[in-house]
């Protein structure tokens, strides 16, 4: 029996007096397409941080008391070898004036380093990857130049490049127009059906969740859901997570049930 | 001005001038890129306070300052890691402490002392022969670690994704730390204590508004950090004025040339 994906066990992370994840019990099979679901301050990225062996977060944030389990394809996160694991962070989180080509930051994704010069056969592998998303156009475009949405696409094919078997997505469809959007889905559907893998993604989009993924999780601090988009994404389970389902949520499942 | 290479101290000062010329954009390149443009002047300050007490104990105050320099960066470095305070205030305590011990320092010495305002505005013409040994050991250590630039620039692109990459990221921050201290106490008598924060940012910050990729600009930063210690010696010794105002006030002027060039 292959090890799941993703598994943990009574696991929890707090930040001094933040309980930011609570004996959160899972197991993701390999090959699913699971959307994590969640208010502002559920533990959503930290629960992808612990995935890879970041949830101490950074020294600043004070103690951090962590206990339980994780394994990732059977392993603890920091031996899970890194290329085995692709992970697109939030958009918000990046530093646009550092002097790169898009093209440096898709090789960055291969070579687990920055580049000083790219070599043909890098510059090869990572034009065909931004060409797979839809980004060719961007190669030579600087960092800073690029908007929200073209950005998206090219850390995409930076975490694709590396060919995971674990792809971790943090929000990707922000600042994404309803074409890159579709586009977005589409790419990852097709790279997890090429390749098997699996893919875990933080979205606040429940539509996209209901549409594309083959599980759904839903999470405040605690796992509150997790099954089938059309079982968990129910109004019941969404109060509970939310504490209430305001009309605009009511209107997003409505249209779709 | 040929026959003024024939003299010993002035091929010192030239040799000098170029190799902490060079050390000083190459890592400005992480400096202005890492936003610790004023890390250059805490650590400046670190070492005048290293220099008073290696005149105060009547010791070489390189041997004084190096330790006293590299200590307090690191020591930076590690206050910046731990708490929320802001890298800016992080180095102003350690920055006024500095300044608070070195003017100590120098008051518990009886009478004037006049070599002081040679480390103050940097005196390239009194540079030791153990002066450039050091440097160039310095130099020859830098160029050793090149490999580590990848790492430098990949956490300095994003500090996350070279940590979820298994990067030593910390363990690289205090190594820049530390080099960047030894950079600062050698470039002391090259271009004085006041100047060395501009010494280290100018270079890089001109780079950046020529380049396009992290490593052109750090090329760029290192032709434009040696290469203006040419004419800026040239304009000291034909106009008598202290090379180490000539050689920043060339960076600047080159810096205003790549503002109006930059398209």
């Amino acid at each position: 029996m292959t090890a799941a994906a993703v598994e943990m066990q009574q696991y929890s992370v707090r930040f001094g007096e933040f309980q930011a994840l609570q004996e959160v019990n899972l197991s993701l099979p390999q090959g699913a397409f699971v959307a994590i679901v969640g208010p502002n301050g559920a533990g959503k990225s930290t629960l992808l941080k612990a995935l890879l062996g970041l949830e101490r977060g950074s020294l600043r944030d004070g103690p951090t008391q962590v206990s339980g389990t994780v394994r990732v394809m059977g392993l603890p996160p920091r031996k899970v070898p890194p290329g085995w694991v692709g992970y697109v962070p939030q958009v918000k989180g990046f530093d646009r004036s550092f002097p790169a080509l898009a093209l440096e930051v898709v090789v960055s994704g291969l070579r687990r380093r920055w580049p000083f010069i790219i070599t043909a056969q890098e510059r090869k592998k990572a034009e065909a990857m931004l060409d797979k998303v839809g980004a060719l156009a961007l190669a030579s475009r600087r960092l800073g130049r690029l908007s929200g949405g073209e950005l998206q696409r090219v850390y995409l094919a930076r975490s694709l490049i590396r060919e995971p078997r674990l792809l971790l997505l943090d929000e990707p469809a922000t600042g994404v127009d309803v074409v890159g959007e579709a586009d977005l889905y589409r790419h990852l559907e097709a790279y997890q059906a090429e390749r098997g893998a699996t893919v875990l993604m933080i979205t606040h989009d429940w539509e996209a969740a209901q549409h594309h993924a083959s599980a759904v999780l839903v999470l405040n601090r605690r796992v509150v859901g997790y099954g089938p988009p059309e079982q968990v994404l129910c109004h019941e389970c969404l109060s509970q997570a939310f504490g209430h389902v305001g009309h605009g949520h009511n209107l997003v499942l409505g249209g779709r049930s | 001005m040929m026959e003024a290479l024939q003299l010993p101290f002035l091929q010192r000062a030239l040799l000098a001038g170029l190799l902490v010329g060079g050390l000083a954009s190459y890592l400005g390149v992480m400096v202005v890129q890492r936003r610790l443009s004023f890390l250059g002047d805490g650590l400046a300050h670190a070492a005048f306070a290293g220099v008073a007490l290696g005149l105060l104990l009547h010791e070489e105050p390189l041997w004084v300052a190096i330790p006293f320099a590299v200590g307090v960066s690191l020591a930076i470095t590690w206050v910046r890691e731990r708490s929320n305070l802001g890298d800016d205030t992080a180095i102003g305590i350690f920055f006024a402490v500095s300044v608070a011990l070195g003017v100590l320092f120098m008051s518990l010495r009886q009478g004037f002392a006049p070599d002081a305002v040679a480390y103050l505005f940097g005196s390239i013409l009194t540079v030791t022969q153990t002066d450039l040994w050091v440097m160039g050991l310095i130099a020859l250590g830098v160029a050793l670690l090149a490999p580590v630039w990848s790492h430098w620039a990949y956490a300095t692109f994003d500090r996350e994704l070279a940590l979820a990459d298994r990067q030593p990221v910390l363990l690289y921050d205090y190594l820049l730390a530390g080099l960047i201290a030894l950079v600062v106490v050698v470039s002391v008598k090259v271009v004085g204590i006041v100047l060395i924060a501009a010494f280290i940012v100018i270079p890089a910050a001109t780079a950046r508004l020529l380049s396009r990729t992290f490593s052109a600009m750090t090329v760029i930063s290192v032709a434009i950090g040696v290469f203006s210690v040419i004419p800026g010696l040239a304009a000291a010794y034909l106009f008598d004025v202290p090379a180490g105002s000539a050689i920043v006030l060339v960076q600047a002027l080159l810096f205003a040339l790549a503002l109006t060039l930059r398209r």
